[in-house]
């Protein structure tokens, strides 16, 4: 029988050639080999692209777990009610209460019988800034005034980067400068031995604020997490509810004509606007116009609104169209009216999709510095607002706001930072987009 | 419904918010990213050490802070601009055009502008303000003639300098260090080997051949940089024969990976800059609306800390960081506490 066949086929040479599924014939192979390697080429992609993402992981956590940990100097320390007063009559009151902790410390230290030469100045380089620390207790509690206190302050940044492996005896040439000598590495290693200097977890990065350029230890990001939390609600109480009006109105109940179609376009074209654009409207029409609070973070969010609108409104348009006509078909068909099919029918619905492309425009929003520069929000703000309503018009930073400027400091103890800073982003970023996960699946529906 | 009600509530919290938002309670500051660092060490020590709220200071470039002070008076404009260079008398009509006119100028210290290259890198270890024009100028001086410049190698025109490409990182144009390098570098480069003149001579105005001194050659050895030091060391990192322009106290807190030139034999410290041995260094300013000091609590605290022995003394923090105190502090305390403002 095969044999016959294949007789057949060589009998009749003119007549095309009968195709095997067991045998393959070239233009298949070619079809197959165009195949695989198409799916090798996909594979390559995502290999490439997990390369980068493991890399980018890697650089950010490798450079920013460190601003997680802390060189502190340990000390039981006791302030008198003299040096209390004395300290506050002075202009520079916190270069007293330093002072007053050097002589103290180098007290406790020779105690100790540690046998190593040193002066206020040594003990001096290896501190941080210490005394707003010291006099923004003591203010707050004056009770503790004459009683012991455990103190855990920062050490100076090169005796943080010191104990962290980041510098080291190499990077001091000679006589050494200001900031240290090369004898100090004796000095901190024999401290630390001691238990006066250690490593702890740095819980004023977290809750912290800004600090001057001089005092790398005392920055944190807290106040900057806040201001971005701040102009996160503005954007969703404004743009969430203006969003899905206009595109209910616009999917549901406008006529469509030229001028629907004209603002459909517009839309369209300013969700690709660039967001500088947003931020200078946002210092013509917001601070100079209807005379705003300059970096407040009510203004920040009136802009990111502005720019988170367009998406929303895309993707709320596209999540409404994608509930089936006979949905609405059927409310309409018992009764309801126009209104009431749409707010009791479509838009729970359409609520997955909604709610994921809110949070992905807040996301979006939240990493967003360009037009922050403009109003202000990008700076030197080292506090935290008096309460949380006067959070939204006081000065206040944002966190990509915040990483920017760290990056940009001499100090290489803020760069670490700035990588820090970009960890507790992303965590923010990560957890947004869980959420918006997890609200599709609770309340997504297949037809 | 709820949801509506729950917008239109928001709606009206956030009006309410905005428009309780006419008092302003901190100083704002804005200006150069040079002052900046210094003005973050005062705003920091400022807040720690009264009871004022902590100062908020943007950077944004010496230029554009000026701008925003002579945007008016009001809460909603800054009350402080910094500087690195004085005011034009341009930006003091402008100002005065939007109502600014009390302006006080406080110069409170010097910053030194130093040359430095990778540590790895070319022994770059001596510079002339010549050397500087020689490399980086599109037209010099060779055998008497101006030509277009030909040199590629900082050794092809002192041999005392090593063989390497010639590569340059200077402050954009938007910076008030560009001004100082210009003026104290270039032009000085310029008299120094004889362009100058020679550009006179061929028929030249004085002030063609004072601005075509100060031109950069465009054929990609001088890199304009618009951002920050750190963007300047960033480069520098990459191109081992790459020669920045850094301010001292950024270099200082760098040095295990810049090398600093001399200018002129003399080693960049506070004490040369102090001293005026060093040639490069220029001074650093703040400006204060005067129509403020009263309505702005902590306004004049803010100015009289900053210039007060313990912060821009010698022995101040701001000392400490890099800034080379002003010899002449005491007049501008008395000036800062009597509000005296610019004639």
């Amino acid at each position: 029988m095969t044999d016959a066949a294949t007789d057949g086929l060589a009998a009749a040479p003119g007549k095309k050639k009968r195709s095997s599924l067991l045998e393959l014939d070239a233009r298949t192979k070619r079809r197959n080999a165009a195949e695989a390697r198409f799916k090798a080429y996909g594979i390559i992609a995502i290999t490439a692209g997990l390369c980068f993402l493991v890399g980018l992981v890697w650089a950010i956590l490798s450079n920013g777990l460190p601003a997680f940990q802390q060189a502190v100097v340990k000390l039981d320390y006791t302030m008198t009610q003299e040096q209390f007063d004395e300290a506050e009559a002075a202009v520079l009151k916190t270069a007293v209460y330093t002072d007053q902790f050097v002589a103290y410390f180098s007290d406790r230290v020779r105690e100790q019988g540690i046998e190593a030469e040193f002066d206020a100045d040594t003990i001096e380089r290896l501190l941080g800034k210490v005394g707003g620390t010291i006099r923004a207790f003591y203010r707050e509690n004056p009770d503790h005034i004459g009683q012991p206190v455990a103190f855990e302050l920062s050490a100076a940044s090169r005796v943080d980067r010191y104990l962290k492996g980041t510098f080291d005896r190499g990077d001091v040439s000679g006589e050494g400068n200001r900031f240290f000598v090369p004898s100090d590495f004796d000095l901190v290693d024999t401290l630390q031995e001691a238990g006066f200097i250690a490593q702890v977890f740095n819980w004023n990065f977290i809750t912290g604020v800004d600090s001057g350029v001089d005092n790398a230890g005392g920055a944190g990001i807290g106040a900057s997490v806040l201001g971005s939390f701040l102009m996160m609600i503005v954007v969703l109480l404004l743009a969430l509810p203006i969003g899905v009006a206009a595109s209910i109105y616009l999917e549901e109940f406008a006529p469509k004509n030229w001028f629907t179609d004209f603002i459909e376009v517009n839309i369209s074209n300013l969700a690709a606007v660039p967001s500088i654009v947003f931020g200078i409207l946002g210092l013509a029409v917001f601070i100079q116009f209807a005379g705003m609070p300059q970096s407040a973070p009510l203004v920040g969010g009136l802009v990111l609104t502005l720019m988170t609108l367009p998406t929303i409104i895309i993707s709320t348009r596209a999540s409404l169209k994608s509930v089936p006509p006979s949905i609405r078909d059927a409310a309409l068909g018992v009764g309801a009216s126009k209104m009431q099919a749409v707010f009791h029918h479509v838009l729970p619905l359409a609520a997955p999709g909604i709610l994921t492309g809110t949070i992905i425009g807040l996301a979006q929003a939240l990493g967003e510095t360009a037009p922050l520069l403009l109003i202000g929000m990008v700076g030197f703000i080292a506090r935290y607002p008096d309460s949380f309503l006067g959070g939204f018009e006081g000065p206040n930073s944002a966190m990509p706001a915040q990483i920017y400027n760290w990056a940009s400091r001499s100090d290489v103890v803020f760069t670490e930072k700035a990588w820090g800073g970009i960890i507790i982003l992303l965590i923010f970023l990560v957890s947004m987009n869980l959420i918006a996960i997890l609200l599709r699946r609770r309340f997504e529906r297949r037809w | 419904m709820s949801f509506v009600k729950l917008s239109a509530s928001a709606l009206a919290i956030t009006a309410v918010s905005a428009g309780s938002a006419l008092a302003r309670d901190n100083v704002q500051v804005a200006g150069s990213s040079t002052v900046l660092p210094y003005a973050s060490i005062v705003a920091e020590a400022f807040g720690e050490n009264f009871d004022f709220p902590t100062p908020v200071v943007e950077s944004g470039g010496s230029s554009a802070g000026l701008a925003r002070f002579c945007e008016g008076v009001g809460e909603n404009t800054i009350d402080i601009a910094n500087a690195s260079r004085a005011i034009r008398p341009g930006e003091v009509e402008e100002c005065a055009a939007n109502g600014v006119t009390d302006i006080i100028e406080v110069r409170f210290g010097y910053d030194g502008i130093v040359f430095a290259s990778q540590i790895d890198g070319p022994a770059f270890t001596a510079f002339e303000p010549a050397d500087i024009f020689n490399a980086l100028a599109p037209t010099v001086l060779v055998d008497g003639e101006l030509v277009d410049n030909p040199y590629t190698m900082w050794s092809d025109f002192n041999p005392e300098l090593p063989e390497a490409e010639i590569l340059a990182f200077i402050p954009g144009t938007k910076h008030g260090t560009r001004e100082v390098f210009e003026e104290q570098v270039v032009a000085a480069g310029c008299e120094a080997t004889g362009a100058f003149e020679a550009m006179m001579a061929s028929g030249m105005s004085e002030d063609d051949a004072e601005d075509a001194c100060l031109a950069v050659r465009t054929d990609g050895r001088s890199v304009d940089i618009d951002g920050d030091y750190t963007e300047t060391l960033a480069r520098i990192d990459a191109n081992p024969n790459g020669i920045g322009v850094f301010g001292l106290a950024f270099y200082e807190n760098n040095t295990d990976k810049l090398k600093v030139a001399t200018m002129s034999g003399v080693a960049p410290n506070t004490e040369t800059i102090a001293s005026g041995e060093y040639p490069v260094s220029r001074p650093l300013f703040f400006y204060i609306k005067g129509a403020h000091l009263d309505v702005i609590p902590g306004l004049k605290e803010y100015a009289e800390f900053f210039v007060s022995d313990a912060i821009a003394g010698p022995d101040g923090p701001l000392s400490n960081y890099g800034l080379v105190s002003d010899p002449e502090l005491g007049s501008t305390q008395a000036m800062v506490a009597a509000e005296e403002t610019m004639q």
